[in-house]
């Protein structure tokens, strides 16, 4: 390969992450921002956030591309953390108390997604996104009028003034931080939460270990060749499920650590942009559809942060008028997707090609099914589609 | 017996839900004091409000570009048809008129730019639609502060700049389609004759495209590519007209619309605008390679039926607004339902 | 080197789908180390006995199969491909099922993988257990080492040449300690020629370390080379079982395409023609599986030339090409005019027809009318069946005419169907095709296009199918270029046979040749031998 297909090539997989960087680094000057404030921003927000994006990393090594399912987690922590403030536990207890309650529901959900997406194979990333917004309906229903009647709360200081349902915002002062603040070291001038940053360290390392496991080698067969892999026997469908419901059990823990860093629960649409940033961030990061790796979350949580913090203040300073800042960020942001989506849909389109060019050499037997192996796959068979 | 099983099949039980529903609803309506009469007369309303943005699905589900989801692009370019038609102060039927003509070219342009993204991107439309619409909808947002508006209605009184996020149409063309020919029948039945003819007249003229030839091929690239290619025809091609079509329905829909609901809804409001119109014509009876101007009618009034009905009728039942829940469950539910549906294409 | 009991012994086996025999008492064993050959042509049954021997479910879902499979002395019934592979049959397929992202050594022990428990086994069952990534390396190595070949470990197999990839599935295969029994479907298929010799030294070492192979190949000089034995299959019928000693090629070519007397309709009537149709020169098509190198012929006016050769040779890449479908090059002059490749529209308004081998996928709307289907490709490429509204302002479908003519096609054609405005997808294989049949006469076109006209339909349809093409050619003077696969079929209606294999045309025959000579053109033998 010459030098400048090189280039281009390495371009054309970090073309995102290019002018990320470009932008962002371009955008520090007229925000006014300090290095130093926005270095301790950035240290908050990858403690906040990356969690929540490591969960969307094992859907992808199983094919399933961007799992925008995992607000059906997101939801599920909310769940544990009003019942967390509804029994009045606090601290870092009342977190465990939400997870335990989160966790049983976030597997039920995470296996409904899994079904659901089995039946949409090839429509995943458009069916996760629905079927997250579907859930949510369920959620509100759930939160604004099972709570509270059917389900009662002790705790009325939580209850809308007409008896039941939950109120707007929910303050979580009672765990606030609580995960945070077991240690904060002090490095620089520089507040780092320690065991936040422990959590996050252990899921990685439980990343790297689960991709050794069998499962894991599974799961990217799975993700790499459906058919292949159920002819050799791997049950695909139940490797996909657990995929999803790993990712939402993973989304559920990081919601938590989320909303306990913030303070504060927006009760019915904290959930909203989950997903979003999430999906946005690890993106940004270098990851695409098919491929990404622990690195691609921490790069990305950074690069795209460090853009929210700056971009309403620079928008203010460049434009005179915040809001274009906010707009810009939120552009970005659902840009960075779509693109990230045309360049993958591009790129399968294009090796495919490339596969037929290369088949052109020889007689090939490409598309001859052959009977044994078509047999074998008799599920997978039909799943042809023009 | 068995015609009746084959078609509820075809015809899937969740539509079969909402229709029931719908009708209990309307015969509870009177129980709990809801006037029949004001409710249908506002059913009749809603329907011509988002008739036309559920007519701009047919296209692209027939051509086999799947829902629309980027239907945004549309909405947007009547929205910049809309606001340049306050900027010229250009009032009445005119108004009106010249807001779909100055929103044309946009829809047309944006159209063939999203076309030439769908055709390359085969297979994964969906999902990118829907993100290249957000992204586009952020993007007119900086848009709507930045350009030159300065008709005094529309931009921010304190700054003299900037659009507002509503603006009202009255005394431009509020209600123009709505009240010609309206025919009042007691205190609180309205027929809006000229909505509901202006919504007829773009239905028939999609009825007769696709009855044309171009139409015809449209409709068999939708049913199979490769069978519409070894006949000769251009798929891109088609696939390129259906979604310039669709965009700029979707552009004379949200025109349409705002006269009748009396304001300009600029910023994020498109994002909201574009799933209500998915899910209806799925209601309808349309799967996500077929759809037919029954689809249109029967979903339209089915969905929006629904989103009339509830709040007045089960606030009313359970002495509480779950409107908004009702409609989040059916809306999503039935673009859910179609999207894990085994599709129907025998191969 | 064969001795002993028979490892496998497949005795009296038949098979019907629904009545229509595929496998008619095949009996024949197969020793240890012994390599045992079996040819015949498409649809003699290969792949049927291929599947009972794996247990694929379609079998039982079709009802069964009578007769026994009996291995290391005792009879087998596998419920799943997976019982077969545990009794020691292993695979190796035409196409690589071979995950593109993983290395050799993770292709190798797929879903086998050495590993060891971890702590979570406990609680998430053996999923969690560890991979042991350098036990599988050994055992890749190991395997590899069998095949006496060089072959990198660690090397991905999306970055491989396709002789590595063949070697990988079966190194997988050998890799499985209980495999006795090897069964290979064409596996030089993909491979250059040296990279083939390399594979067949490679199996005639594992038979000398006592796995039995079957190995199916349409390259009689490789069957030749390296089968101790041969059994060839023709309708279902093992008609020759005979060890690999003085025996020619086309001894096996005649075995594999001779038909018993009386049915060999060849109906030639040695008729003349003059002027030039169709002109092909040099013609290269990229149809996935069907591959077009080199191909030249002349088509004459008035003439059913037909074009056989065995699947995946290219013998249905040439339509495919010609018509547009695919990427090709070369030159195409139909009556003295160059016709433009990749250009379907242009194509078929110079007047070619054509009728697809690919009935449901590319013949047919399934969803539409018989009316729509039939009148379809007339409207656009004639603009036909449409009428003016307003003055001629704009068109619409001329529903009426439309019907008309899918009323005189069904009437025509003997078509049965409720009526014009059933779906096509309602109608049985048989009328289907007639279905494709009316639509390209619809456009009425002066050279016709047919591909596989008979596949899958039933004896009855058949003959209407090619009574149909018969009387089209000799009624209305269509030039016809039939493309098949039934050798016997193009011999009952064609002036001149080209035969195509490994994307060339191997010669050109007249129907009444001798039947021999068709057989050893399909085999890839001798080049040199015949041309017409």
């Amino acid at each position: 390969m010459s030098a400048q297909k090189k280039f281009v090539k390495f371009f054309s997989q970090y073309a995102v992450v290019i002018i990320f960087v470009m932008i962002t680094v371009a955008a520090i000057p007229p925000s006014g921002l300090s290095i130093k404030y926005i270095l301790q921003e950035i240290i908050t927000r990858l403690g906040r956030n990356s969690f929540l994006v490591l969960a969307l990393l094992l859907p992808i090594y199983a094919g399933m591309g961007l799992n925008f399912g995992m607000t059906l987690g997101a939801m599920a922590g909310q769940v544990g953390l009003i019942f967390a403030v509804n029994f009045g536990i606090s601290n870092w207890h009342g977190l465990l108390f939400a997870l335990l309650v989160g966790l049983p529901i976030s597997v039920f959900l995470g296996w409904i997604c899994g079904l659901v997406m089995n039946r949409a194979k090839g429509r995943e990333m458009v069916t996760g996104y629905i079927l997250a917004f579907f859930i949510n309906g369920i959620y509100q229903f759930f939160v604004m009028y099972m709570l509270g009647s059917v389900i009662p709360m002790g705790n009325r200081a939580i209850v809308l003034s007409r008896g039941y349902g939950i109120r707007n915002t929910l303050n979580l002062e009672s765990v606030r931080q609580s995960l945070d603040n077991i240690l904060v070291l002090r490095v620089g001038g520089y507040a780092v939460p320690v065991v936040t940053f422990i959590i996050i360290a252990l899921l990685c390392i439980f990343i790297v270990w689960f991709k050794k496991t069998k499962l894991g080698q599974d799961m990217r067969a799975v993700g790499q060749d459906m058919v292949v892999a159920e002819a050799a026997g791997i049950p695909v469908e139940k490797t996909r499920i657990i995929a999803i419901i790993i990712s939402t059990v993973l989304a559920c823990a990081g919601q938590i650590i989320f909303l306990q860093n913030m303070g504060n629960l927006a009760t019915y649409n904290a959930h909203d942009q989950t997903g979003f940033f999430a999906v946005a961030a690890i993106l940004v990061g270098g990851a695409s559809v098919t491929h990404a790796s622990i690195a691609n979350v921490f790069i990305g949580v950074t690069l795209l942060h460090s853009m929210f913090v700056v971009s309403p203040l620079a928008g203010q300073k460049l434009f005179g008028s915040a809001m274009i800042g906010e707009y810009f960020r939120q552009f970005i942001g659902y840009g960075v997707i779509a693109l990230s989506l045309v360049l993958y849909a591009w790129r399968t389109r294009k090796a495919a090609a490339d596969a037929r060019l290369g088949l052109r050499g020889g007689t090939n037997g490409s598309t001859k099914v052959s009977a044994v192996k078509n047999g074998a796959n008799g599920a997978a068979g039909n799943g042809g589609q023009a | 017996m068995r015609n009746l099983k084959t078609f509820i099949e075809d015809f899937g039980w969740p539509r079969i839900i909402i229709f029931f529903f719908l009708i209990f609803l309307f015969i509870m309506a009177p129980f709990v004091r809801v006037r029949l009469d004001a409710s249908i007369s506002d059913v009749l309303n809603r329907f011509g409000q988002n008739a036309i943005m559920v007519l701009a699905m047919v296209p692209m589900i027939q051509s086999g570009c799947g829902l629309n989801f980027g239907l945004a692009l549309g909405i947007v370019s009547g929205l910049l048809g809309a606001t340049l038609s306050l900027q010229f102060q250009l009032h009445g039927i005119l108004g009106f008129l010249g807001a779909i003509a100055l929103a044309a070219p946009f829809a047309l342009v944006l159209g063939w730019f999203y076309a030439k993204l769908l055709n390359k991107v085969k297979g994964e439309e969906m999902t990118i639609a829907m993100y290249v619409g957000f992204s586009f909808i952020m993007f007119m947002c900086i848009m709507w502060l930045i350009l030159p508006y300065n008709n005094p209605t529309m931009v921010w009184g304190y700054a003299g700049k900037g659009l507002r996020t509503t603006i009202t149409v009255e005394g431009y063309w509020l209600k123009i389609l709505n009240n010609f020919l309206a025919i009042r029948i007691g205190q609180f039945f309205v027929f809006p004759t000229g909505l509901l003819l202006f919504v007829g007249l773009f239905a028939f003229l999609m009825w007769l495209f696709l009855r044309s030839k171009t139409g015809t091929a449209m409709t068999a690239v939708g049913s199979n590519p490769d069978f519409a290619r070894a006949s000769g025809v251009d798929v891109d091609k088609m696939r390129t007209i259906s979604i310039i079509i669709s965009t700029f329905l979707g552009a004379v829909g949200i025109i349409v619309y705002e006269q009748s609901f009396g304001f300009i809804q600029l910023y994020t409001a498109p994002s909201p605008m574009v799933f209500p119109a998915v899910a209806a014509i799925l209601i309808g009876g349309a799967s996500i390679n077929k759809a037919s101007m029954v689809n249109v009618l029967v979903g339209t009034i089915l969905f929006q039926g629904l989103l009339t009905m509830t709040p007045s009728v089960i606030n009313s039942l359970l002495q509480t607004d779950m409107s908004e829940v009702i409609r989040i469950i059916v809306s999503n539910g039935m673009i859910l339902y179609a999207l894990t549906r085994k599709i129907k294409v025998s191969k | 080197m064969a001795n002993g009991s028979p490892l496998l012994s497949i005795q009296h086996v038949s098979k019907d789908f629904y009545g229509n025999v595929v496998l008619h008492d095949v009996s024949f064993d197969l020793r240890e180390g012994e390599i045992l050959g079996l040819v015949g042509e498409n649809g003699a049954g290969k792949t049927t006995l291929m599947r009972i021997l794996f247990g694929m479910p379609v079998i039982a879902e079709t009802g069964g199969f009578q007769g026994s499979v009996i291995i290391g002395g005792s009879e087998v019934h596998f419920s799943s491909p997976f019982d077969a592979l545990d009794a020691g049959l292993g695979m190796v397929h035409q196409e690589f099922s071979l995950i593109p992202g993983f290395t050799t050594t993770e292709n190798i022990v797929l879903n086998r993988e050495s590993m060891r428990p971890s702590i979570l086994n406990d609680v998430f069952g053996d999923r969690m257990s560890i991979l042991l990534r350098d036990k599988m390396r050994e055992r890749a190595e190991k395997a590899i080492g069998k095949l006496g070949i060089e072959l990198d470990p660690d090397m991905l197999v999306s970055e491989m040449p396709v002789g590595h990839k063949q070697f990988t599935e079966i190194a997988r295969e050998i890799d499985r300690e209980q495999t006795r029994i090897l069964i290979l479907d064409e596996p030089t298929a993909v491979l250059t020629e040296s990279e083939a010799e390399v594979l067949l030294q490679t199996l005639k070492r594992l038979a000398s370390e006592g796995i039995a192979i079957i190995f199916i190949s349409h390259r009689l000089q490789e069957v030749l080379a390296i089968a101790n034995r041969i059994v060839v299959l023709r309708d279902g019928h093992v008609v020759k079982d005979t060890p690999n000693e003085h025996v020619s090629m086309r001894d096996i070519a005649s075995w594999m395409v001779g038909r018993s007397l009386g049915e060999t309709g060849a109906r030639s009537e040695g008729r003349k023609f003059s002027d030039i149709a169709l002109k092909v020169h040099h013609l290269w098509v990229d149809m996935p599986g069907e591959t077009v190198r080199d191909v030249s012929f002349d088509v004459h006016k008035g003439e059913i030339f037909g074009i056989g050769g065995l699947a995946g040779q290219g013998k249905l890449g040439i339509p495919n090409g010609i018509m547009g479908l695919f990427p090709a090059g070369g030159e195409v002059i139909l009556e003295g005019n160059t016709v433009p490749l990749n250009a379907p529209a242009k194509a078929l308004a110079m007047g070619m027809g054509f009728v697809s081998e690919d009935r449901r996928g590319v013949g047919l709307l399934l969803d539409e009318s018989l009316e729509w289907n039939i009148a379809f490709t007339a409207m656009q490429v004639h603009r036909q069946y449409l009428k003016k509204v307003l003055g001629g302002l704009f068109s619409q479908r001329d529903e009426r005419a439309m019907e008309d003519l899918c009323k005189e096609y069904v009437s025509l054609l003997d078509i049965k169907c409720t009526s014009t405005k059933q779906k096509a997808k309602e109608l049985s294989g048989g009328n289907q095709q007639k279905i494709c049949l009316a639509k390209a006469f619809a456009i009425k076109p002066s050279l016709l296009f047919v591909s596989e006209p008979t596949r899958g339909i039933d004896v009855g349809a058949k003959k209407l199918v090619l009574d149909t093409l018969h009387h089209y050619n000799r009624d209305f003077g269509t030039t016809i270029v039939m493309v098949s696969s039934e050798l016997e079929e193009l011999r009952s209606i064609c002036d001149r046979i080209a035969i195509v294999d490994e994307g060339r045309i191997a010669g050109i025959l007249p129907p009444t040749a001798d039947i021999s000579e068709f057989g050893l053109l399909m085999s890839g033998a001798a080049m040199e031998a015949v041309n017409a």
